[in-house]
């Protein structure tokens, strides 16, 4: 009597067949799935839209989010668009813009930034980045240098 | 003979003129004093090498112009005649008015640096230093005690004893020197005290400029203790804010009509620490029971505000070791891990707003913070969730992968089994 | 029978195009010595395996990746934690990169100590060493990638060693960082270097490297040789135990990312102070530790330099191993056994220390 009957080599041929095409689709289907392009489209922040025009009246500023920093969009009294890195270089804080001082300025140690970024006054050792920005319609648009 | 003599004239000459070649340089007039001292030995020497570095003789300033005598006689009784103005020691009463010959008059000192100011000395004669000194204390600091004699550099020189990293162990000479200081009844640990402050470690461990030391408080020509009135202006120079929001607070009235100084009374002064939540509601280190018994309106604020920052603090806590939890097991959270950064500023910024001493106000800022820390710890749960997901997909595809292949050593046993 | 028939019909078309009745020839005849040492056999596909999940799942990362100094970064993240199962994709890119290297030392040994290099088979030899090379090269290349902080800092360091190559070290670091300093344009130079650059050369070295060796055949060791071996069939005994071997590696790239799922650390920060530690690539990590422990000056010349200088000699001589080993002098041939023996006793002990230190 032969060791592999006819029958045996039968069904070991089956569960073969069906688990290398198991095998396949365990395979094929992550990698389908990978090549799905993910809801969320931008992948990296080199520019962001950081508000509209209009939302901002001059001498004012928001904060908004400008990849893993917070970044700070500025109108100034004449109603030109500026934006700087929001983290205050004294002690990493997060400034905000002053109407009445019309200047940049940090809530925890009065560090004050003029409106190109400088440090003026306080203890800041260095000025904020400062960012580009570009209106493209009714978009603001700021990007790093 | 006659030959021997000259030659030990000319480099008698030669010796001098070489040691006060640099000095000729910058001052091209003759200056007899810088001559004979440069050669001469240990104290006496001492100004003219102390002298090298010194901002006046950068300017062109030489030991006549503070010495007086008549350095282009060679003649030691000649140049140093006190007729001529020759002063070897200016005592220390003299001393402000020597300096303010020069320093005080504003049309000869724009001349230099016309940035500087020239009220130091009328500044000096404002504080404590000063009024002493005109009563006939000399061992006040004048000028140099501070500034040094010779060898003075500008303040924002490194080497300066009046540099902001030098500044307080240039008062600590005399302030913490327990025997001289005795007699004027003020205490001596000021400088000890100091050194544990949170503004020193700003100052000497993270090397930040900016952090007070002595001078940023007291001044410096003028230099008194701030009195009771005027202590919160001058921590709210830097802390406005605080500053600002604790004049606007019931606070106020109440601490001025108890004559308190203002944020020393909760804070101290010298050895100002890094201020901690333990510090607010009704625990043992709590500032409030000093005024507030247990039961009254401050009492309750205190309790809830101290409650709130615990929540948030507590919350926030959950969220970051959720999140680190996720990260080691090799999850990638960073970008929650940065909004996570959002409920931080806002505990910052609760913290500030103590000292509104306003539950409301407080509770504005705290419930955002607490809703981004909850997102923080949501997303660490998911990334774990996912984590365990992927573990079980694991198991069930090895299982998968182990059978195939077990499949297959049999059909490599198959085949060559028949064979 | 008549579906018989028209598989036949199929064949008969195919081969009269493609010449398949020779590539049928060929396996039906291609067989494997069996012997004691013949586990070493399975190394060379099992590389060639991990090789080929490194094209898949390179190409794949490709979709997203984004080669710049700005976007980097971000696009790891991103295929990390948006795209789905890219948590997967890069795991197993990271990881079959390393299990590669493993597997291509342990085929480059085995075929050194079981002396594969033999005539007719030196070329063979040659077209191994240079994969070799290639493979590192992809291995440094590909490291920058992610632009986290090691990788930044280990390629700073990488290209300065590089930069001690006599003679042309100057020009090499220029040409490696595409400037003075890592930068950017590096990335980008490393990005081109491995999608395009490498993976062309590879090609053909591979390619070169696989007729060799279907020319020839196995190679049986000298000991072996004259005695009379079992042989198994190519096709389909040994190709099915290959089979299992590339089936048990899936599920063991698949735990190791799902257990250890590739790290991606924090963004590179050009102004950044150096990180305390770093260490390159474990298999960079024996030449990094030798030229760490040589003293800054050996007599005139600088320790790095010296070190650089002996390790390019000692790649050239064991390129030209196959040449100065002859088979002729058995006292000869102990005597490249012994090197060989050296050689991997100096890897291991300078690895291991490099890890501990």
């Amino acid at each position: 009597m032969p060791l592999w009957s006819e029958q045996r080599r039968r069904l070991l041929n089956l569960l073969l067949g069906t688990s290398v095409g198991a095998t396949l689709v365990a395979i094929f289907y992550p990698i389908l799935k990978f090549m799905i392009p993910p809801e969320v489209i931008e992948a990296t922040q080199t520019s962001v839209v950081a508000g509209r025009v209009n939302e901002l009246p001059p001498n004012s500023g928001k904060i908004f989010k400008f990849g893993n920093k917070p970044g700070l969009l500025v109108r100034t009294p004449t109603g030109e668009y500026k934006a700087f890195s929001a983290v205050c270089t004294h002690l990493d804080c997060i400034v905000q813009y002053r109407p009445d001082m019309q200047l940049i300025w940090c809530a925890c140690h009065n560090g004050q930034y003029s409106l190109s970024g400088k440090n003026i006054a306080g203890p800041p050792p260095r000025p904020l980045e400062e960012y580009v920005v570009n209106i493209r319609g009714e978009e603001i648009v700021v990007s790093k240098a | 003979m006659a030959r021997a003599r000259w030659a030990v004239l000319i480099l008698t000459i030669a010796t001098l003129v070489g040691s006060g070649a640099d000095w000729t340089r910058a001052e091209q007039k003759k200056d007899s004093c810088v001559e004979c001292h440069a050669a001469l030995e240990g104290s006496l020497a001492a100004p003219v090498e102390a002298m090298r570095e010194d901002i006046h003789r950068a300017r062109g300033f030489s030991c006549a112009d503070c010495h007086g005598g008549d350095p282009s006689r060679d003649d030691p009784l000649e140049s140093m005649d006190p007729k001529k103005g020759f002063l070897a020691r200016p005592s220390p009463r003299a001393i402000p008015a020597l300096c303010g010959r020069c320093h005080s008059d504003a049309e000869f000192m724009k001349r230099y640096n016309p940035a500087l100011r020239v009220d130091q000395e009328r500044e000096y004669f404002t504080s404590v230093h000063g009024k002493r000194l005109r009563a006939g204390d000399t061992r006040v600091a004048t000028c140099t005690s501070c500034h040094g004699a010779h060898g003075i550099r500008p303040a924002h020189h490194p080497l300066s004893p009046v540099y902001s990293l030098r500044v307080a162990e240039t008062c600590a000479r005399c302030h913490a020197d327990v025997a001289y200081m005795k007699g004027y009844r003020i205490p001596s640990d000021q400088y000890e005290r100091y050194k544990r402050s949170v503004h020193a470690r700003a100052l000497y461990e993270r090397q930040d400029l900016s952090a007070p030391t002595c001078n940023d408080c007291h001044g410096n020509h003028g230099a008194v203790p701030p009195g009771v009135a005027s202590v919160a202006h001058v921590c709210g120079q830097c802390h406005v804010r605080q500053s600002t929001l604790f004049q606007a607070s019931p606070h106020k009235a109440a601490f001025d009509v108890m004559r308190l100084a203002e944020c020393v009374y909760c804070h101290g002064n010298h050895d100002v620490p890094s201020p901690t939540d333990e510090m607010i509601g009704t625990g043992e280190k709590s500032v409030c029971l000093s005024c507030h018994p247990p039961g009254d309106v401050g009492y309750q604020a205190a309790e809830r505000m101290r409650a709130m920052l615990d929540e948030l603090s507590r919350n926030l806590e959950r969220a970051q070791a959720i999140l680190d939890r996720a990260e080691r097991a090799g999850m990638e959270v960073s970008r929650a891990k940065f909004e996570l950064n959002e409920a931080r500023d806002a505990l910052t910024h609760a913290r500030v707003l103590i000292h509104a001493f306003s539950v409301k106000e407080l509770e504005n800022v705290i419930r955002p913070g607490l809703e981004v820390a909850q997102r923080g710890y949501h997303a660490g749960e998911r990334a774990l969730a996912e984590l365990n997901y992927r573990r079980k997909g694991l198991a069930v595809s090895l299982l998968f992968i182990l059978f195939l292949a077990f499949l297959l050593y049999l059909k490599v046993r198959e085949i060559e089994g028949t064979r | 029978m008549r579906v018989e028939l028209r598989v036949e019909a199929w064949r008969a078309w195919l081969d009269e195009r493609l010449g398949t009745e020779a590539v049928r020839e060929f396996l039906r005849r291609k067989e494997v010595p069996i012997h004691r040492h013949t586990i070493w056999y399975y190394f060379g596909g099992m590389t060639l395996f991990l090789f080929v999940v490194q094209v898949v799942t390179g190409a794949l990362l490709l979709l997203y990746y984004r080669p710049s100094a700005e976007a980097a970064f971000e696009s790891v993240q991103f295929i990390m934690t948006e795209v789905e199962f890219g948590w997967l994709v890069r795991s197993i890119h990271s990881w079959s990169a390393n299990l590669m290297i493993a597997t291509l030392f342990v085929h480059m040994f085995s075929a050194y100590f079981m002396k594969a290099y033999r005539p007719p088979r030196e070329l063979t030899w040659v077209s191994g060493a240079l994969l070799l090379l290639l493979v590192l090269a992809f291995g440094f290349s590909g490291y920058l990638l992610p632009w986290n902080k090691l990788a930044f800092f280990a390629t700073k360091v990488g290209t300065d060693i590089a930069g001690d190559v006599p003679l042309i070290g100057r020009f090499l670091l220029r040409f490696l960082r595409g400037g003075e300093e890592v930068t950017g344009a590096t990335l980008t130079r490393f990005f081109g270097f491995h999608v395009a650059i490498l993976p062309g050369m590879m090609t053909i070295v591979l390619a070169l490297h696989l007729i060799l060796v279907q020319k020839h055949g196995m190679s049986v060791p000298p000991s072996l040789e004259g005695t009379s071996l079992k042989r198994m069939p190519f096709f389909p005994n040994f190709l099915l135990r290959d089979l299992i071997g590339w089936i048990l590696a899936i599920g063991a790239l698949a735990a190791l990312a799902a257990l250890f799922p590739w790290g991606l650390g924090e963004k590179a920060d050009p102004f950044a102070p150096a990180p305390a530690g770093i260490k390159p690539e474990w298999y960079f990590l024996f030449m990094f530790q030798t030229l760490r422990l040589l003293p800054a000056k050996v007599g005139i010349v600088e320790g790095e330099v010296l070190g650089v200088t002996i390790f390019l000699l000692g790649g050239i001589f064991w390129m030209l191993v196959p040449f100065l080993d002859k088979p002729t002098s058995r006292r000869r041939s102990r005597l490249f056994t012994g090197v060989g023996v050296f050689f991997v006793l100096y890897i291991a002990v300078m690895t291991v220390w490099g890890y501990l230190t």
